[in-house]
């Protein structure tokens, strides 16, 4: 298990909706050991305020060792994230936690909600390279509205697995959820659910999974301190009725490890 | 061929003594921010720490308070992960085979709801191999006097030091909360108990509020602040028991660089610990024990004890 901390000298920065950013860092260190699922976290500026570094799942990586994050702007961190520049150096330490467990063998439904579609490009890149047959494969990206998730179809395109679009308010592809396109599929218990998006939306995911005796790993958030372990705030609590922490044993999880309150 | 003698150019001296506990140098890391050290190990050098103090362990196992348990403040953080641990047993049997094996004084941090199991840890670690020190955490509840933290009152804070005292068989340093109105007071009760030395600050407790939903952020309500905002109370308190007692102080709360640690060590601490740094930095308190090297060898110090308690305050 390698890691590392890396100065990573921002290459691009594209502004892909009104509060939505996409970074490319330069960290070779990083984008070469990374998996899918797997996250980093990142200082977003050098003063002593704010103090934490701020995790982010990592939306893909390249073999000349850039690394993307995906991000909405939602407090001073992610604020100071969207004003970098080109060039300029972010201190990114990484890869941490656990990714997705990649079932070769098995057809695969990628399901994304809001933010949650982040990880799911790397994802999708690494099922592709990983299997030889990936007719079966879906993908099914979901938002609130258009801007969510318009800005990412194309990179998802690239795959030519069956792809998927909901929107809350109907501005862009089904007017719904991702769960009623997951519903409308033809699902076999064969097949494994990876999903990443708000709780509510997990949870939903989980029990169609459950119903239809698929495997369902999820990625969840949490707050978190240090992203190693050693600061035990990202707690959650699991069906044993036992705390886990997302940053060493998640932030993947099998939806049936967790507790959902739906 | 001449060579020319410049080791000390190359290794400073930055031996301290703890009581009758000599370490390497004077930075170790905090309890509960540096997990049982295995955490750190491909992120930095563990042999290049003055001492590793581990998690706090408890008698029994302790699952932790649930989420939220942590929330970012001002040039700092609130937690209340509440002492969650695997248990002294567990502790001995899973996590001290691998800190014996390093190449630097391990330090137990211990605490207890009664007298009772703080004197049953203490005897439990007792002949373990590989534990240099213990140090008590007295900032929790005495459960048995409804709940008022051992580290509030001075005649308990005593108590509590003589209970360990009488049965470890190393040096012990006691950590004061500076959650009080005179930290001099209880200070002066541990140094009476026994103890060999004292760490301060523990977190100050605060409070964090989410105008949204108009509830605490933190699922405990209260936690404690640590980071960089607390260090001039941390830097104050330290000053003032290193001034009362005269077994060596060792300093804490919100030391990010060589620079505030230095501080602390004027203050009167003898020795230093990292908190809340080592979540933002992995390697930080290695890089601060190379700086305070340099600052030795720059400054042309005969060795880092010769700066320790060495504020000047100007009487005129």
């Amino acid at each position: 298990m390698s890691q590392y901390q890396e100065k990573a000298t921002v290459s691009r920065v594209e502004q892909l909706s009104a509060k939505n950013y996409r970074l490319t860092l330069d960290s070779p260190g990083i984008a070469g050991a990374a998996k899918a699922g797997q996250f980093v976290m990142i200082r977003t500026g050098l003063a002593k305020d704010p103090l934490l570094r701020r995790p982010f799942s990592i939306h893909q990586t390249s073999a000349n060792g850039h690394l993307q994050i995906y991000f909405k702007v939602v407090g001073r961190g992610t604020d100071m994230l969207a004003r970098v520049k080109a060039g300029e150096i972010v201190s990114i330490f990484g890869p941490l936690g656990r990714g997705f467990q990649i079932n070769k063998n098995s057809p695969a439904i990628i399901i994304g909600g809001g933010l949650g579609i982040a990880p799911m490009l790397f994802l999708a890149k690494s099922i592709c390279r990983l299997k030889t047959d990936c007719s079966n494969d879906h993908i099914i990206l979901g938002g609130r509205e258009r801007s969510e998730v318009e800005p990412l179809v194309n990179d998802f395109k690239q795959f030519g697995l069956k792809l998927g679009l909901a929107t809350d308010d109907g501005s862009y592809g089904h007017q719904g959820y991702v769960t009623d396109l997951l519903k409308s599929l033809e699902l076999h218990s064969g097949c494994t659910v990876y999903a990443c998006g708000p709780e509510p939306m997990m949870a939903r995911v989980y029990s169609i999974s459950k119903s239809g005796g698929m495997q369902c790993q999820v990625s969840v958030e949490s707050v978190m301190a240090c992203g190693m372990g050693a600061c035990l705030g990202c707690s959650r609590m699991t069906k044993k009725g036992t705390y886990t922490h997302v940053c060493l044993n998640g932030p993947v999880f099998n939806a049936e490890e967790l507790i959902w309150n739906s | 061929m001449e060579f020319i003698d410049n080791r000390e150019d190359i290794f400073p001296d930055l031996r301290v003594n703890i009581g009758s506990l000599e370490i390497a140098n004077p930075v170790m890391t905090a309890s509960g921010t540096f997990g049982y050290a295995r955490e750190f190990e491909n992120l930095m050098n563990l042999h290049r720490l003055g001492a590793v103090i581990v998690k706090g362990i408890s008698l029994y196992p302790r699952p932790g308070n649930p989420p939220p348990r942590i929330v970012e403040t001002a040039c700092g953080m609130l937690n209340a992960i509440g002492l969650q641990n695997v248990g002294v047993d567990r502790f001995i049997s899973e996590k001290m085979d691998y800190l014996a094996g390093l190449n630097i004084p391990v330090i137990v941090n211990i605490l207890g709801d009664s007298l009772a199991e703080y004197r049953e840890i203490t005897e439990r670690l007792a002949g373990v191999p590989g534990v240099a020190g213990i140090e008590v955490n007295i900032s929790c509840p005495n459960v048995k006097k409804g709940g008022v933290a051992f580290g509030t009152d001075p005649s308990m804070a005593a108590a509590v030091t003589k209970a360990v005292k009488e049965r470890a068989d190393v040096p012990v340093m006691v950590k004061l909360s500076p959650n009080v109105s005179d930290i001099t007071l209880v200070a002066r009760a541990v140094e009476d108990g026994g103890a060999d030395s004292i760490s301060l600050i523990n977190t100050l407790i605060g409070m964090a509020i989410d105008l949204k939903t108009r509830r605490p952020v933190l699922a405990n309500v209260i936690g404690g602040l640590s980071g960089p905002a607390i260090k001039p109370v941390a830097l104050r308190m330290v000053y003032q028991v290193a001034s009362t007692v005269s077994i060596p102080v060792i300093g804490i709360g919100g030391i990010e660089t060589t620079e505030d640690a230095l501080e602390f060590l004027l203050a009167g601490a003898s020795a230093i610990q990292i908190g809340t740094a080592n979540f933002i930095n992995p390697r930080v308190s290695e890089e601060i024990v190379e700086g305070i090297g340099k600052y030795v060898v720059d400054e042309k110090l005969p060795s880092i004890r010769s700066i320790i308690g060495g504020l000047s305050i100007n009487d005129g």
